[in-house]
């Protein structure tokens, strides 16, 4: 069994990507153009996470 | 039993009956929503339309008069509520006529006319389509204001059960580095994970949907507001003027409003004694030209029996509210791609609603209650629900 971990330590990783979210969000309603693509990685970013951490540990 | 746990045996608690309450509705407005994210796509692959003249660039509109004219033609004994530029299709405009003056716009008639000859295009009716029946479902389940502002209730414990499993995933993960996926242990410890990490990672997105959704579903309310709150002062030396028999001319009334708001282009004109105007006034709204502007409307009040301007204001703050929240729940300010991401993100949440239902029914089966599960950690591994 791994130490319990510090709230800190559980929450620095969903901080960070509900931040880039909230760039993504926004961004494409600043501008267009790089704009947009900003938006579309920034969300795009979670949905890629999900996969890349399911993958990786699917079972054989 | 320590404050902590028992603080967070309630917010599991909150958790679990938030989200039990609203997750049918959650799922049948991701299920309709997904469709209603590519809606103009869908419009154009399941119906034909006729296409406006093919016209060089620079090619000045038709005179909005003429093409008014042409309309009722289309639509005998009619009259005119609204003149709506499409926002895609700059070669159309659609006119938006009802059998009186105060009938009920939601059922009205739309003739869609081309913007450069001032011709008929067609009136396709929207009804019976696909993504009408989608829309109807995902905004009011077809039970109007009483149906839509339910949903908005829905949306409220949505968000509710997203802040409180915000709280709840501390304790899940005390022990799980970020991202834990068990693929070796059984079904409900992988589905638990499954849950966290989807949630997780969709938090600032869901809350943002969620919100600004039910924001949205108050848009009766603030037009109510705002028709008794700026245009009623707006138009309030008008107020016991008689109804003007002859309308001035509607090109003018544009002509007036863009050289009044420079910069700005026509999103839509309010006939006189609609919602959105006065009995004496067409109401032109023009937005701005940024993707942010564009949804931000600015009503210019032309006195339709003389065509001159009487006033021009910048929406009241919960107008504008409303406006920018609905690109940021429609997803359609980004392009193609953000469409496609939108679609993914929503697909994550059938997931997540999907299996939180599923974690909530193994653990009631195991008789381990989802709170003390969340409060101890450890009871995760317990045998009796890894069996």
């Amino acid at each position: 069994m791994v130490a319990h971990r510090s709230l800190t330590r559980i929450f620095a990783a969903p901080l960070v990507i509900a931040i880039v979210s909230t760039v993504g969000l926004i961004s494409a309603l600043v501008g267009d153009g790089w704009w947009d693509a900003v938006s579309w990685v920034a969300l795009g970013l979670p949905v890629l996470l999900y996969l890349l951490f399911l993958w990786r540990r699917r079972p054989n | 039993m320590t404050a902590t746990t028992k603080s967070l045996r309630r917010w599991g608690a909150v958790h679990k009956w938030t989200s039990l309450i609203c997750t049918l509705f959650m799922l049948l407005l991701c299920i309709t929503g997904l469709p209603l994210i590519f809606h103009d796509e869908i419009d154009d692959l399941l119906h034909s339309s006729v296409k406006p003249a093919e016209v060089p660039a620079g090619t000045p509109p038709a005179n909005l008069d003429h093409l008014l004219t042409n309309a009722l033609a289309h639509a005998p004994g009619k009259v005119p509520h609204f003149l709506i530029w499409d926002r895609d299709e700059p070669g159309a405009i659609w006119v938006s006529v009802g059998p009186t003056i105060d009938a009920d716009p939601t059922n009205n008639l739309l003739i869609r006319m081309d913007t450069h000859t001032g011709a008929y295009l067609d009136s396709p009716d929207v009804t019976g389509r696909f993504t009408y029946i989608m829309l109807k479902l995902h905004t009011d389940m077809f039970a109007g204001l009483p149906g839509k502002l339910f949903l908005g209730l829905m949306g409220i414990l949505f968000c509710v059960a997203i802040i409180s499993g915000i709280v709840v995933y501390a304790p899940s993960m005390r022990k799980l580095r970020f991202g834990a996926y068990r693929a070796q242990r059984t079904r409900v410890v992988r589905w638990l994970d499954v849950h966290n990490l989807a949630g997780i990672l969709l938090v600032a997105w869901t809350l943002v949907v969620g919100f600004t959704g039910v924001i949205n579903t108050w848009a009766d309310l603030v037009l109510k507001m705002w028709q008794f709150g700026q245009l009623a002062e707006m138009t309030a030396q008008y107020k016991d003027r008689p109804v003007p028999t002859k309308l001035t001319s509607l090109n003018g009334a544009v002509e007036v409003a863009r050289h009044a708001a420079p910069g700005m282009t026509p999103s839509f004109v309010a006939f006189p004694g609609t919602l959105f105007s006065s009995k004496s006034h067409y109401a032109v709204f023009l937005h701005g030209d940024t993707p942010l502007t564009s949804r931000l409307l600015k009503p210019a009040l032309i006195d339709a029996e003389t065509g001159t301007l009487t006033d021009s204001r910048d929406m009241p703050w919960y107008v504008s509210t409303l406006y920018v929240s609905q690109p940021l729940h429609f997803g359609d300010y980004g392009g193609m791609p953000l469409k496609i991401v939108w679609a993914l993100l929503d697909i994550l949440t059938v997931f997540i609603l999907v299996t939180g239902v599923y974690l909530w029914l193994r653990r009631r089966k195991a008789g381990v209650s989802v709170e003390r599960a969340i409060a101890n950690a450890a009871s995760i591994d317990n045998p009796a629900l890894t069996s």
